[in-house]
Parts: structure tokens; sequence; C-alpha cells
């Protein structure tokens, strides 16, 4: 559990991040909290030759009310995320998710943008992100752009970000009244990643009917994964225990299932469903305030 | 009783301070000038022929000293050691090995080459240029299809992998099996899998050695439980005499059995500080500890059980099958054979017990002692077995256990199996467990949480393990203890004991003894362990056993040294020694209080040989050797309380009580503190943790990622409580309680998921897939009847 030698590079600046990043290519990583890449690195999965420390940069750990938006800086750690009482407030789905993370000590240098960066398809804010429908703000040589949460990930540890290219901020719009969230997991007894987790968000209409729907499926397939079907049977329809377990029951359909000493895919498809339905049943219950 | 009265009293650790505040040493805290590093280049593979091995590459690597296979090796350096042989099962040399694999690798992890640098980095990146041309080889994993005839061989030349087999004759079992059913009774038959675990001490393994060529003197820093037994070892391994070789166990961060054990680094890290002639230093990381330090467990147990319609256990027939690993390490052969047969009675008189055993080797890691080293297995079966009856009887677990118990005037009882428990009152354990949680409301509770369809269990686990090893025949060496005992010319007093506590808390434990029996404050004692080259010879601290023999070790030699102190006092008082007392640090004359000396005074004085009464040497100094003349026998009864999600297979622990009888308490925190980790790691069988091999013999849980320890944030707060019935076995009444709460945790809890679930045995661990499977099968619509 020793790395292989690297370069380290302490960034003072996003600019500079991104000049490394460029000069370096794929022998460069990014390292934020570090809590996903050092065990990887120690292990000697990952042997990046120059690591370029992001952690240093001023002015990226932030959680800003703005108009329709909550914008939260790239290294915002899950333990900022999850006692914050904005965010608490207009998306509980997100401090909530922060809090199931790994342990204190995780939660503690765990950030934001390199969960998501990472992509890892069994950890649980890339599916918060999704779910809300968050806009990713991403700076490279080109610039900045914005990408959609949900043309972000790609598959297991691949996602939308260009060479050169790194998160600098997640922009959640505010819901709508009436809207809940929540996010469940089944986390596996060793790693605390999720086996199957759900992250759900649902709107309700004066006539207490689904009026939209964001649910997506994470730990159990290759990549956080949208329950369209799911989302399609919650519309229109009261948010009643038998609805919720019927539309939940669809939680599996269109993922790509894994498998591994801790669940098997026909777990892993059930444990969806299962983690589905509380989490819309919590959501519709937020959203009835 | 002097002043203090510390025995019996709920004082801190005094080693405490010292580990919480970062300032105690432990091996990897060794820095020596000129130190090199070492790295272990291990097999891939679960089984695979070495072909050949190029270290030309990592030799010319920046900063490699040396590299070594174990052609270097050879003539040099002895197998590695195994403490108990069992002739004439264990065929000479199957099972033994070099600190290098030699010719093949048989399992996951099994060293190949080391490589010696100026940097541990330097080190492991070296490792990658070493070119080792393997041929794999088919790998058995499972030890029933192991001792099948076609199986693959571990040690080809042996034409098997079954090391051992022990088949008594069946005749009387058979009879009183066939008796019970001829007279109305059941007999019961279940399969259980007692699963392989990894012990996982905070701390991982390490070595530090320094040679000192000019005397041919060799320093060894070891994280272990047995200093003198590491020395002598490795002595004989190096060709060394004893007294050239120095063992120093710093502080130790946990061993559970694991570092009870004599493993190759040691004689590596030796041979490397002799070659190089400069220090070298190895540490174990936690995926190598999760590898190739000793796993624990790995047991399949055949169960049959038989007993009357009313309850009562007539016969109980146990076959084990063990699973060695691929090597013999230091109590890998006897684990089944001395520990698990001998107690497979468990509380019970069963009028007659039959326990045979087959020991395999495949191609896993060694297996050895790991907190409770046999005793839970042995207490896990026949807590099972009794759960069996009752489940098969429609009756309580308790009442099947009440009828079944030894009474407590039947001690010292001689079970079926031949062992003698001392003392035991298991009815009243088990009775003040059943009020402390309320038993029969707990029932009536499960019985209303079933109508609503929830599911909720009760587990009982009433157990007894061996402790205070040992008495002479047990072990090839006997297991004595010993201590040095010295009043020093202010008073003060030190005890070196031969014992290696590492965590269990001596430090205190051994001064309450001193304390109270020369009657002064504990600060003036002082409790010196782990230097082979200032405590006498001991046998270190594993089974239960430092107190009730190292304990009474000290207890021995404190009893002589005040008969001197008496002695000198009478000289000092001109008083007859029979007249003089001892009590709250003062000696004085029978009828004349104000006729004294305070222990000080004696202690000066037995330093001035002008003061000494004629015949008497001077100083104050004793070394003390305690071998028991027979074992002793803890128990107690613990009930727990699970609650299923029937969705996710999830099974919560919602309460846990726990009845412990570890004889007289010395210092009740510390039992605690022992039986509460002793809880924690049994559960984490239970529920947890279980090392995962596949087909091939590639180990799946080689990271804390897969590998799931037990952690706080799942457990209830424990509810303790306790008997006390002393054992007749050594003057301080002391049974041991190292062990207690694992043995006794895991039973219960298996207990309780059986009886949530409404079935007679479900094996562990029970991870949630495993539980939502059964339910999953348990709501299918039935079958129709055939």
């Amino acid at each position: 559990m020793i790395p292989a030698a690297f370069e380290y590079h302490p960034a003072t600046s996003v600019d500079e991040a991104i000049a490394l990043l460029s000069q370096y290519g794929d022998d460069a990583k990014l390292l934020a909290g570090g809590h996903s890449l050092i065990p990887t690195m120690k292990l000697r999965l990952a042997q990046p030759a120059h690591l370029i420390d992001i952690g240093r940069i001023p002015g990226l750990s932030y959680i800003r009310e703005e108009p329709g938006v909550v914008a939260v800086g790239a290294l915002t750690t899950y333990a900022t995320i999850e006692r914050s009482e904005v965010l608490r407030r207009h998306f509980a789905l997100l401090p909530e998710c922060a809090s199931v993370i790994g342990d204190p000590q995780v939660r503690n240098r765990g950030t934001i943008g390199g969960s998501i960066s990472h992509a890892d398809p069994s950890a649980d804010m890339p599916g918060a992100v999704r779910a809300l429908k968050a806009e990713i703000r991403v700076r490279g040589p080109q610039g900045e752009r914005s990408i959609a949460a949900d043309d972000f990930f790609l598959g297991t540890f691949t996602t939308a970000l260009e060479p050169g290219e790194m998160v600098t901020e997640i922009r959640f719009p505010l819901p709508p009244e009436r809207t809940g969230s929540a996010y469940m997991k089944l986390a596996n007894k060793a790693s605390h990643y999720a086996v199957a987790g759900c992250a759900a968000v649902v709107t309700l209409g004066a006539d207490g009917t689904c009026t939209a729907a964001s649910v997506v499926i994470t730990g159990a397939g290759t990549l956080p994964t949208r329950a369209a079907a799911v989302e399609a049977a919650l519309l229109g329809k009261k948010l009643d225990e038998a609805t919720v377990a019927e539309a939940a029951s669809h939680a599996a359909e269109g993922l790509e299932l894994m498998e591994d000493i801790h669940g098997s895919k026909q777990y892993r498809a059930q444990m969806a469903c299962v983690m589905a339905r509380r989490a819309i049943l919590k959501a519709a219950e937020r959203a009835q305030g | 009783m002097g002043i203090a009265a510390l025995v019996g009293t709920p004082i801190k650790r005094r080693e405490d301070p010292r580990l919480i505040t970062g300032q105690a040493t432990y091996v990897d805290d060794i820095k020596l000038p000129g130190m090199l590093y070492m790295a272990v280049l291990r097999s891939p593979y679960g089984h695979a022929r070495i072909r050949s091995i190029n270290t030309e590459a990592a030799k010319q690597a920046p900063g490699v000293v040396a590299v070594y296979t174990a052609q270097d090796l050879k003539g040099v350096v002895g197998n590695i050691p195994v403490a108990a042989p069992l002739p004439p099962h264990i065929t000479n040399g199957m099972g033994r090995r070099g600190p290098l694999a030699e010719g093949k690798v048989r399992f996951y992890g099994d060293p190949v080459a080391v490589v010696i640098a100026e940097s541990r980095y330097g080190a492991r990146d070296a490792l990658d240029l070493i070119e080792v041309d393997y041929e794999p080889l088919p790998a058995v994993v499972d030890p029933e299809k192991a001792a099948q005839p076609d199986a693959p061989l571990l040690y080809e030349e042996f034409g098997t992998n079954v090391a051992a087999s022990v088949r008594p004759p069946t005749d009387e079992i058979d009879r009183v099996f066939a008796e019970t059913q001829a007279n109305g009774g059941i007999v019961v038959k279940q399969r259980m899998v007692n699963q392989r675990l990894a012990p996982s001490p905070m701390e991982t393994r390490g070595v530090v050695a320094e040679f000192r060529k000019a005397d041919r003197t060799l320093t060894i820093w070891s994280s272990s439980q047995i200093p003198h037994l590491l020395r002598n070892y490795l002595a004989e391994q190096l060709g060394l005499p004893q007294h050239q070789v120095r063992v120093i166990v710093p502080e130790v961060g946990g061993g559970f059995g694991c570092k009870l054990n004599i493993y190759p680094e040691e004689a590596l890290v030796a041979f490397a500080a002799m070659k190089t002639g400069r220090p070298v230093k190895w540490i174990e990381d936690r995926s190598e500890n999760l590898a190739v330090t000793i796993h624990g467990r790995d047991q399949i147990d055949y169960v049959e059980v038989a007993a009357t319609r009313e309850g009562k256990i007539t016969g109980l027939k146990v076959h084990v099958v063990s699973d060695l690993g691929a090597y013999l390490q230091f109590f890998t052969d006897v684990i089944a054979i001395a520990f698990t047969l001998p107690m497979i009675c468990g509380c019970y008189d069963i009028p007659v017990a039959y326990g045979s055993c087959d020991i395999v080797f495949t191609n896993k890691a060694p297996t050895d002692a790991y907190r409770g080293a046999g005793r839970p297995e042995a207490a896990y079966l026949v807590e099972r077995a009794v759960d069996l009856v009752a489940h098969a009887l429609g009756k309580d677990p308790a009442e099947v256990r009440m009828i079944n118990f030894v009474k407590p005037e039947q001690f010292p009882h001689k079970m079926a199996t031949g062992t003698v428990y001392d003392s035991g009152n298991y009815q009243a354990a088990l009775e003040k467990a059943m009020q402390l949680i309320g038993y029969q409301q707990l029932r009536a509770e499960q019985a209303q949480k079933r109508a609503q369809g929830k599911l909720m269990g009760i587990g009982l686990s009433s157990y007894v393990e061996i402790c205070g090893i040992g008495p002479k025949g047990l072990t090839p060496f006997g297991l004595y203890e010993s201590a040095r005992v010295r009043v020093d010319q202010s008073g003060d007093v030190l005890i070196y004991t031969g014992a290696s506590p590492h965590g269990q808390g001596e430090e205190t434990t051994f001064a309450q003894i001193a304390a109270d029996e020369f009657g002064i404050p504990i600060e003036r004692v002082l409790v010196i362990h782990g230097d082979t080259d200032s405590t006498p010879e001991g046998r270190g601290t594993y089974g239960s056993r430092t107190t009730a023999v190292g304990g009474t070790a000290v207890y021995n030699a404190v009893q002589k040294l005040k008969e001197k102190m008496k002695q000198i006092a009478a000289h000092m008082l001109e008083a007859s020694p029979a007249d003089v007392t001892l009590e709250d640090g003062k000696f004085s004359v029978a009828g004349a209080p104000q006729k004294a000396v305070t222990f000080a005074e004696v202690a000066a004085a037995a330093n001035f040989s002008n003061t000494l009464p004629p015949g008497i040497e001077p100083g104050l100094e004793t070394t003390v050797f305690f071998e028991p003349e027979a074992c002793t026998f803890p128990f107690g009864t613990h009930i727990c309380v699970v609650e299923i999600d029937k969705d996710t297979g999830e099974v919560h622990l919602t309460r846990y009580v726990a009845v412990d009888d570890c004889g007289r308490q010395l210092n009740p925190l510390l039992v605690a503190g022992q039986i509460h980790g002793g809880i924690v790691q049994g559960v984490g069988q239970a529920l947890f943790e279980g090392v995962v091999y596949d087909e091939n013999g590639q180990l799946l849980t080689s990271t804390f990622m897969d590998y799931a320890m037990p952690l706080a944030s799942e457990l209830p707060p424990f509810e303790l409580d306790h008997t006390v019935t002393p054992t007749p076995y050594n003057p301080l009444g002391v049974k041991g309680v190292g062990e207690a709460g694992t043995i006794a945790a895991t039973p219960a809890v298996a207990g309780a998921v059986a009886d949530a679930l409404g079935l007679p045995h479900v094996d562990m661990p029970f991870t949630p897939e495993r539980i939502w499977r059964i339910i999953q099968q348990q709501q299918a619509p039935s079958q129709p009847q055939a």
C-alpha cells in the first residue's frame, strides 16, 4: 500500500491547475480531498506521474444563494454540505446524501467536485447531483462551460470532462413549491458505498398529484442512471404507497447492473426498487411539508 | 486488607495516558541510524510452480542493497516454527516451510522474494522489477473438496491434502442415537459453516532487527504476543544461542492471537540485518495483513444431537473439518483437535459425546488461534445444537438449556469429552440474563410483532470456555508464567513479568495485586514487560491466561517477599516473625500496634547487611514460576435481540445483554472493556466478516473496502452484569475474560437470526443478500405437495 513515485504540484489558482493539467495530460491527476484517488494510488491501481493538488486553491469552497440557484463550490466538503442550513431548506436530499458518505473523517476531507469528477458508480453524490438536475460549471484551456448533470456521467469513472478541464462549481436550480427530495441507500457493510441507492425529487400539484419527478439510481449500475420508467409511472398520480411501490418496481429497468461479493445483479436490481420506493415516499412526505 | 484495597476496584488503566496522548512507542516508531527497509514480493496466484526468478533488474534499482530468494536462505535459515506438531498424524514435513517459497507457491500472498533498500518506497518500487516465471496450477480452496482423492495436491509427495484424520469408534454414540429414537426421542442433524475470519488488529505486524557483528548479538523489535518464545525459536532458526538474541516487544496495537505466531518476516528481517550489517525494518501493510497474517475459524461442523421429547440431550456427535490453509503456523494443526473437540459439550451434562476431525490443507492463508481459538467453534456448534433441539421440539431455548446444564453441585465435573470443568453456576447466569433483558416480556413483544408480519428474533448463548492454560501435559512444552518482583531500597516495587500484555491492562491489574498485598499505594508499583533481557522467561499473553497464570506468579512472588520482610521487621522490632503482621504498609507486632516499622524502613534495612538478622541474605528480590494444576472454565449467558428488514435482508441488533462469570474480578472496568470488545468481534463474525477466496485462490477481501469490520454505529449499547464463581485452581480465584465476549456473542446473534426467520439454522455471516434470499424463498408460493 505504497504508491508509485509521482511529482507533486500544489496549484494556487484554477488557471494554474488547468495549465498543469494541459501540460501533463494523461500523466496527471487532480487531487482534491484525495479520499478516492489516494487509496487507488496506494494499491497502485492508479499511478499518475503528476499530482496536481487543487485543495489549496482559495475561493472554491462555498455555498451561495443566487437568484433561482444555489451554487456550491467544487471544493466544498461533504461535512459542509451535511451541515448547510441553506441546502437543507431547499434540497433535503443533498445534506442527507452527504451525511451517509463514508465516516466523519471522509466527510471532512471529501469534496463534491471530487466525487462527481471521479464518477465512481457506487458513490452517493453523483446520484444526488443528477436527481437535482444540477448544472456543472467546468473550466478548461478553452475557457468556461456548463454541462447538465444528465449529460455529465458517461460511464464507470468516465465523465464529459474534456482533457484539461476541471469542475469549479455545481449549480442547483431552486425547486418549485411543494417539492420534496430524499436519498436512501443500502450500504456495502465494508466500504459503506452504495450497493444500491436512490435519489428522488418529486413535486406535487395543488391537488396532491405528482407534477414532476426525478429519480436516479446509484450503486446498482455502472453509472448513476435516471429511472425514466419510474418517473413516468409517478407523473399525474397521487403518491400513495401502492402507486409508489408499483412505480418503484421499474427502478432497475435500463440499468447495466454490477455484481460483486456484496451483491449479485439480482439483489442489486431488487434493492434499487426498494430504495426507490423508500426515497420517493420520503420525498413525497417532505413535499407535503 | 491493606489501605489500598485496589483489587475489585474499577480503577482506570495506568497504560492509557501514554496510549491516548500518542506518546507510546510502537515498532514503526523505532528508527535506528543507517536503517534499511524490507519489502516482500508475494505470490499473485493461489497455487503455482515457480519456474524461475530473475532478480537482476531489482538489484540494479536505485537504493536497493540486496534481493533475497529461497536460494539465499538455504542451509542458513530454518523452517517457520510449529509449536505443537502432532505426530504421527502429520506426516513429517507436510505443511512446513522456509521463510520464502521454494519451487511452489501455495496461497495468494505466499512470500517469494524480498528487497532490502535504503527507503521503504524504494524497496516497494523494486518489487516490480523482479521477474518470476510462474506456471499456474489448479487450486483448491474448499477443505471438503481438498480431502477428495482427485483434488489438486499442495504437497504432491504425500499424495493427500489431509494432514490428519481423527476417527474414534462410533459404537457407543450409535447405540445412544438408536436408543433415543426407539424411546420416541429425536435426532437432529445440521451442517454448520464457521467461516474464515481475518483478525485485523489496528496495528499490523512489524519487525525491526539490528545485528552487532562484533559480539554476534541480534536485537529484534516485534509486534508480538510472545517475546520469549519468539527469541527461542528465532535463535534456533538462525543458529544463534538464545542469549545472543534479545526480543523487545514495544507497544502492541492489538493481537487477538495473530501475533501469537512466528512468521517468515521475523527471520527474513533478521537474516537481512545479519547479511548487510545494518538495521532492517519491515512494516506490514493492511493488504498484506489481510492476506498473509493468520486467519481464524474456517471449520465445517457436522452436528448430530439426540434428545428425549422432554428436551434432555442424550448424545452429541460432531465431525469437524478444519481448514488449515496452505502451511502450518504455530498452533494451526491443534486448534480443532485440542480446543474445539474437548469443548463440544459446552455447559451441558450430555451423557455421551463423540468428536471426529479431519484437518486439511487448502490453497489459502494458514489458519491459527484467533480470539477464542477453537473454543468459539465449539460454543457455536453446541449452542446451535441446543437451539436445534428446542426448535424441533417446539420448546423455548432457555428451557432446554436449563434442563441440560451441569448443576452447581456437580463441580468439579468431568464431561463426556473427558474435559474436567473447575466450577460454575450456569443456571444463575442464564436466570440473571433473562431477568436483565426481561425475557418473558420480550417473547410477548416478539409474538405481537410476528402477528404484524415483522421479523424479530431472540438469541441465547450460554457459553463455557477454557482459560488459564496451562497445566502440564496440555501442550508439548507446558505453559507456566513467571514474575520477578523487587522491592528497592526506597520501598518502591518493580514487577518484571514474563507475560506480554498488549492491551489487556496487566500493568494495572498486576500492580493492584502487589499494592494490595504490600499495603502500599499503586503509584509505588511499576510493571515491566516485553523485553527478554530484563524479564524472566515467560510464555506470552494469549488464551485469557495472563492474569490467572501470570497474576498468580506475581501474587506468589509477593508472598515470598512479604515473608522475608516480616523476618527483617521482626528483627528490627525484636519480636518473633510469627507475631509480625503487615497492614496498611506497616509491619507491627500483634497485640502491640505501637511497635511498628514502615514498609520503606524494612525495604531500606533489607539492603544494609548490618541491619539484617543472621542467616538472611541482603536484598528483596525473588523470581517465581507458576504452573497451574488445571485450567479454569469461565462461563456466562448472553442474550440479544435482532430485527430484520424484510425488504433488504439487513439484520439490526437492537439489544444485547451479557452476564459473564470470569471468577473473581480484579478490575471490573477492565473486565467490562474485554467483554465489550469481545462482543463486538463476536457480532462481527455473525453479521459482517468473512474472508472470501475465489476458486482459483484469489483473495477477494484484500482491503477494508471488501472485508467488513463491525462499526460502533451498527451496534446497540451493551447491558452488562456478572456472577462470581471463583476458581479453586489459583489463589486469586480468577478465571480469565479476554475471549469470553467473542465466544458468547456469535452463537447469540446466530440464534436470534434463526429465531427471527423461524428456521432451525442459517449459516454466517448474515449478510443482507443471504438473509434476503432466505426471505424470498419463504415468501415464494409453496410448491404443491407431491
